[in-house]
Parts: C-alpha cells; sequence; structure tokens
C-alpha cells in the first residue's frame, strides 16, 4: 500500500505512467467507468476547500465508486478533541482510499503513517499539495507536449504558494527548465528552495519584481494568488494581494503559445477579460485536475493497468 | 592538572570547546555512579582548545545525539587499559526527540504524542528539517 503525501515520493517514471493513464481516461472515459464499482473514497477535509474536494469526489464517482467524508473540522471528532491518527485509523474501517486536506502542515504524513488504506494529500497548510501539482504537471504535458525545455514565469506570492514550490520542485527534474520568479521581495521564493533544490540540480532561474519586461520569455507564466489565509498580518494581505494583476495588455509581447496557469480560486490577480484569451489554460487545468486524481486514485488501489 | 588514565571505559575527545558541559547533560552523565571526568578548554594541535569527556565505564552511547551536538567528537572504547575502538563520527542521517520543531503550523504542535523527527538535508551546511513540515532545525 502506497501513499502520496509529496510529488517527491514519485518517480519521473511514475509521473509518466500516470500521466499515460489520465490521457487513456481523457480518450476512452467508457472503460473507466466501473472500474472503482464497490470502493469508497473517503475525503476528510479539516479545512475548506471547494475544487479539491469536488474534483476528487467527481473523480471517485467517474470511476463508479463511491465517497463519503467531511468538509470542515466542525464536522468531525476533530472538534471534540481527536487526533489525525485516530481519526485516519477510524475511517480507514470504512473507505478503500482517503483523501486528505488539513491545516496543519505534515497532518497526512502522519495520517499515512497510521491508516491502513493510502493517503492521498490533498493539501496541507502551506506545505504541499501534490495533486495539484499533478493537475499542473499534465497540463503542461498537454498544452506543450513534454516537459523539456520550458522556461516557466512564476508571478505573484512565491512564498507561501504550495503550488509553486511542488511545480519547481517536479520540473527541476527535467533537462532544459528554466525559471523566471516573479513576486514582490516579501512575498519571494524561499532561499531553501533555491539551496536545496535550484542549485544542486544546476536550475537557472531569475528573480524580478515586474513581469512585463519577462513576459516575452515565457512558454508557461504560472499565476498565483496572494492568499489571506497564510498572513499572521492582514495589513501585510491588504498592501500586497493587487500587486500583480494580468491584463491583456501585459499580455501583448507574450508568445502566441505561451500557456498561462493558476491553481485557482483566483481573486482578482488575472483579469476577467484574460478568460477568452486561447492562451488561458487555468479552466483546462481544473478538468486536466479531475482526469489525474482518477488516474492517482486508480493506481494507489492498483486498478490500472497502463 | 594530572587525570587519571581509564582501565575500561570511554573518552570522548576533540569536542568543541564550551560543548563538554551540553554533552555531560544531554547524555545524563550526572546520573552514573562511575568516575567521570570533564575537561574544558585542553589544549589542542589541531583545534587549539577542546573538551574531553572520561567516563569510567563503558555505556550505551547515543551516537546519533553526539553526531547531531558535535560531529567532530572522537569516541574511543577503552578496555584492559587499550585503546579497543575509535570511532568518528558524523552527521547522522536522522534524530529523533532531540530538538523540537519550532514552527507553529506543524502537525507536531498539536499532536502530543508525535515524536520529533528530523533528517539531514544538506551535510555541507549541516541542515537539518522536520520530517513532517520540513522547517529548518534551528540549532
Amino acid at each position: 500500500m502506497r501513499s502520496l503525501i509529496d510529488i517527491k515520493d514519485l518517480t519521473t517514471d511514475e509521473i509518466e505512467s500516470l500521466i499515460a493513464v489520465a490521457e487513456d481516461i481523457i480518450a476512452h472515459p467508457d472503460v473507466y467507468a466501473h472500474k472503482c464499482d464497490g470502493k469508497k473514497l473517503a475525503t476528510l477535509f479539516f479545512e475548506p476547500s471547494t475544487r479539491t474536494r469536488l474534483s476528487f469526489e467527481a473523480a471517485m464517482y467517474e470511476l463508479g465508486g463511491h465517497v463519503i467524508g467531511f468538509s470542515s473540522a466542525q464536522n468531525s471528532s476533530t472538534a471534540k478533541g481527536e487526533s489525525v491518527s485516530d481519526t485516519v485509523r477510524t475511517v480507514s474501517c470504512y473507505a478503500d482510499i482517503i483523501a486528505m486536506r488539513h491545516p496543519k502542515e505534515g497532518a497526512p504524513l502522519v495520517a499515512s503513517r497510521r491508516a491502513s488504506v493510502p493517503i492521498i494529500n490533498a493539501g496541507d497548510g502551506g506545505h504541499n499539495h501534490p495533486t495539484q501539482t499533478l493537475a499542473d504537471l499534465l497540463t503542461i504535458h498537454r498544452e506543450k507536449g513534454g516537459f523539456e525545455n520550458l522556461t516557466i514565469g512564476l508571478c505573484g506570492d512565491l512564498k507561501f504558494g504550495r503550488t509553486v514550490h511542488s511545480l519547481m520542485t517536479a520540473m527541476s527534474r527535467y533537462a532544459g527548465t528554466r525559471f523566471v520568479l516573479i513576486s514582490p521581495e516579501e512575498l519571494c521564493i524561499p532561499e531553501y528552495i533555491k539551496s536545496e533544490v535550484l542549485d544542486p540540480q544546476g536550475i537557472p532561474y531569475t528573480e524580478c519584481r515586474e513581469l512585463e519586461p519577462v513576459m516575452h520569455e515565457l512558454d508557461i507564466l504560472y499565476m498565483t494568488r496572494v492568499q489571506r489565509e497564510r498572513f499572521f498580518n492582514e495589513a501585510d494581505y491588504v498592501r500586497l494581494k493587487d500587486t500583480y494583476i494580468l491584463t491583456e495588455e501585459k499580455l501583448r509581447t507574450a508568445r502566441e503559445n505561451l500557456c498561462i496557469m493558476h491553481p485557482l480560486p483566483r481573486v482578482n490577480e488575472i483579469s476577467v477579460s484574460v478568460d477568452d484569451d486561447p492562451r488561458a489554460c487555468y479552466f483546462k487545468q481544473v478538468l486536466y485536475g479531475k482526469y489525474i486524481r482518477m488516474a492517482l486514485i486508480l493506481k494507489l488501489l492498483g486498478e490500472a493497468n497502463v | 592538572m594530572i587525570i587519571g588514565q581509564i582501565r575500561d571505559g570511554i573518552v570522548l575527545d576533540h569536542i568543541t570547546a564550551g560543548k563538554g558541559m551540553d554533552i555531560y547533560r544531554i547524555l545524563g552523565l550526572g546520573d552514573l555512579d562511575c568516575t567521570v571526568a570533564m575537561i574544558k578548554n585542553a589544549d589542542s594541535e589541531k583545534m587549539g582548545k577542546k573538551d574531553i569527556i572520561k567516563i569510567g565505564r563503558v555505556i550505551d552511547l547515543d551516537f546519533a545525539i553526539l553526531g547531531y551536538i558535535d560531529p567532530g567528537i572522537t569516541v574511543n572504547i577503552i578496555r584492559d587499559g587499550a585503546l579497543a575502538k575509535r570511532e568518528r563520527l558524523t552527521l547522522p542521517e536522522r534524530i529523533t526527540d532531540v530538538i523540537r520543531c519550532k514552527n507553529p503550523r506543524c502537525i507536531t504542535s498539536v499532536e502530543q504524542e508525535l515524536r520529533h523527527e528530523f533528517k539531514l538535508t544538506d551535510r555541507e551546511k549541516g541542515v537539518y528539517r522536520c520530517v513532517y513540515c520540513e522547517a529548518k532545525a534551528k540549532r
């Protein structure tokens, strides 16, 4: 039994295998419609989420399985003081696989050590969100045809943005990757990402404060939201939240085949007018997120044949 | 100052000057009923100054803790008055319940029974990170 806690748990071969399953699901959804008949997914969401929880639930339903669970800590025994360990040991008795979101960093790892069924980390605070990264990778793979020789611009909150850190970790394993890191000084990429992810692998990167001067260099532009929930201080959040807003005007110098991504939800960092631009891929990203979660559930349950 | 040789025991040599008392305390050497000598600021050709601890009995030592506190230590095991074994310590790959994670967002801050585990992520810089939240340990 394996779990997915961190994107680093997967080798590049395993990621490519998951992508192959997802591609096959997209091409032949009927073949997969009953793969999980009689199986149950438990979605344990100790923190609010719309798309990730619904994406997991839609994924399981499309595989023919069932879903049980809760969508906030108030609706679980956590409100009575139960530990994560006890909760997952209990839920292991009811479900075949668990998708878990928790505000505390490392909670899914604790769960994976205690549960008797596979655990999927659906986000642990500001730490990891590996299925978002898998959704990002499937999007890149489908939009760019592969992972090599890409210049990836990451814009916005690069300090607290867990999706950014995971994506950088995943893409650092491919030849020719280059990062352009666009953020205000207060939200720049943590030092350890440079010293422990980028530098040891010799990944080139540049840091800058403005988006427009580097727009023409990018194959991918990954926008992020400045997240209110990651700030201890409301004043800092208000000061930084509108730092970067992507508009059609800013896209004037962008490449025709630029892929604009965003883990969503957005607040106002991408103007709604950009949604109709053929380069906007963020809603496709949501759809691909469902397919890659289907592939992951199948893999962890041992039901994937690809 | 003369401190006698030991017949059976352990000599912790090349302790960074000033860390001897930390090691004495963390290893619980004050609880032993055998002879224990703590030598501070001894002259050392290699280190300038060093601390040395002599323990008059062979005891089980947690090399992981010792290696984490001071990876330069040499552990000499003495039997029948002669050097039986010499171990040079290195930074251990993992340490458990030696230090605590200080990240308030870490699951260890709320699940009290969890052991505080850290893994070595950068040997050159001696960086340890919590296995749960990956926060850097403060040394």
